[in-house]
């Protein structure tokens, strides 16, 4: 087996269905009904994504594993997706701060990963990116709404911002895992894509009248399933159903 | 570009014919062949059809729906020998969608997306002409809609709400 293709799948096929699992925990409670269909059209976007990465790792892997059995049959330990995504919802603010930071971040990695020399990943990139654009424009133009609106939505939305950032390093980092498929051709070195991020960050920023503050204490850790308590809870949830009934078939 | 296959012009017509028949069961007006969903027909190994599909969206809860259709479909026809496959690449766009099958979305109510229009973002897309009245007075409501692959929208001039395909 690719080990580390294997663990590069899950990263990414993780990132998507955490937050798609996040994001649907708004549905029905979100500020308009407008809101509430763009939050689950995200999740099932990235739900969507997650099937066709975590589906490729479980081939890659050749264990008898699918995407559905990846899914739910892991404990938080074992999920590889970054700590940004499994963060609690806060309040509205706090949910566009991190779908942005997100979705650009990844917007900016699926451009790139349509050139990886992984031909089943490219296409799955290929497929995903256009999705992933509408994110961030959503996302993006909401930071501008909230940031350049009334005070308390100012408030709300530069405190979103300011927590969340401690959590972009981690998305830029490079181990052992990637380093060997960077070489490969089959990953994507995150730091071609971090200048960027950072300008298309720092120019929504602006325009919402907000600031971006650097984090002098960056969390890391969710790619080596070193994960905040919060993920475990998530999956409980998430996970119930098919591990109470693990024969249940819809 | 074909090469050599052992499909008959006959079987070819056969299937192609019976997946203009099989709707889409979000938008029952248009069928997948009208959508672009349907890619081709190729040939496996041993010498069987293979009818090439590709999802619209990958979160799209139609895409298992569509399958099963297009199987009973084929069975129904007597083609139960068909196999079908998905394919991801080249990516769908809304350019795939066929003339007709952009007349039919208009005429059922939804603004098809204008042709070469898949590149462009949506929020800097031109003017949408309304389905009903044809007016170009419109305003977008909600960029997520319905289904992953609409959007909301109303007409200023009739002031009524209509979907609008997204261009993606």
């Amino acid at each position: 087996m690719d080990k580390a293709l294997f663990e590069y799948l899950l990263r990414l096929g993780d990132d998507s269905l955490v937050l798609a699992q996040r994001l649907c925990e708004w549905s029905s409670r979100a500020p308009t009904l407008e809101v509430d269909l763009s939050l689950s059209n995200l999740g099932l976007d990235l739900v969507g994504q997650a099937q066709l990465l975590l589906g490729y790792a479980g081939e890659v892997e050749g264990q008898g594993r699918d995407e559905d059995r990846l899914a739910y049959h892991r404990d938080a330990e074992e999920y590889r997706n970054c700590l940004l995504v499994e963060q609690p919802n806060g309040d509205f603010a706090q949910t566009m701060a991190r779908h942005f930071l997100f979705s650009i971040y990844r917007e900016l990695l699926l451009d790139e990963l349509v050139g990886s020399s992984d031909t089943r990943l490219a296409e799955i990139a290929a497929k995903a990116v256009k999705e992933t654009r509408y994110h961030a424009e959503l996302a993006s133009d909401w930071v501008i709404r909230l940031g350049d609106g009334t005070e308390e939505s100012h408030r709300r939305m530069q405190d979103g911002l300011d927590w969340f950032w401690r959590f972009v390093d981690e998305m830029f980092a490079v181990d052992e895992v990637e380093r060997v498929l960077i070489e490969r051709g089959i990953a994507v070195d995150p730091a071609v894509t971090r200048e960027a991020f950072d300008a298309r960050v720092t120019q929504v920023v602006k325009s919402a009248t907000l600031e971006v503050k650097p984090s002098t204490w960056p969390q890391t850790g969710g790619r080596q399933g070193n994960h905040t308590e919060h993920l475990s809870t998530m999956l409980a949830e998430m996970q119930v159903l098919p591990r109470r009934y693990p024969e249940a078939t819809w | 570009m074909a090469a050599t296959t052992s499909i008959s012009e006959e079987l070819r017509n056969r299937i192609q014919e019976v997946l203009a028949n099989v709707p889409d069961p979000e938008i029952p007006v248009v069928s997948v062949v009208d959508l672009g969903i349907f890619r081709g027909i190729v040939e496996d190994d041993t010498g069987n059809a293979v009818v090439q599909i590709t999802p619209t969206y990958t979160g799209c809860p139609a895409t298992l729906v569509i399958e099963q259709s297009i199987r009973e479909a084929l069975a129904n026809a007597g083609l139960s020998g068909v196999k079908l496959d998905t394919v991801l690449s080249p990516a769908w766009t809304t350019d795939m969608i066929s003339e007709e099958g952009r007349d039919k979305l208009r005429d059922y109510g939804i603004a098809p997306p204008p042709k070469g229009s898949a590149a462009t973002s949506v929020r800097h897309s031109t003017a949408v002409q309304c389905p009903r009245c044809g007016s170009k007075d419109t305003q977008e409501v909600s960029r997520f809609g319905s289904t992953p692959c609409k959007a909301l929208w109303r007409c200023c001039n009739c002031a009524e709400p209509f979907d609008r395909f997204k261009c993606h």
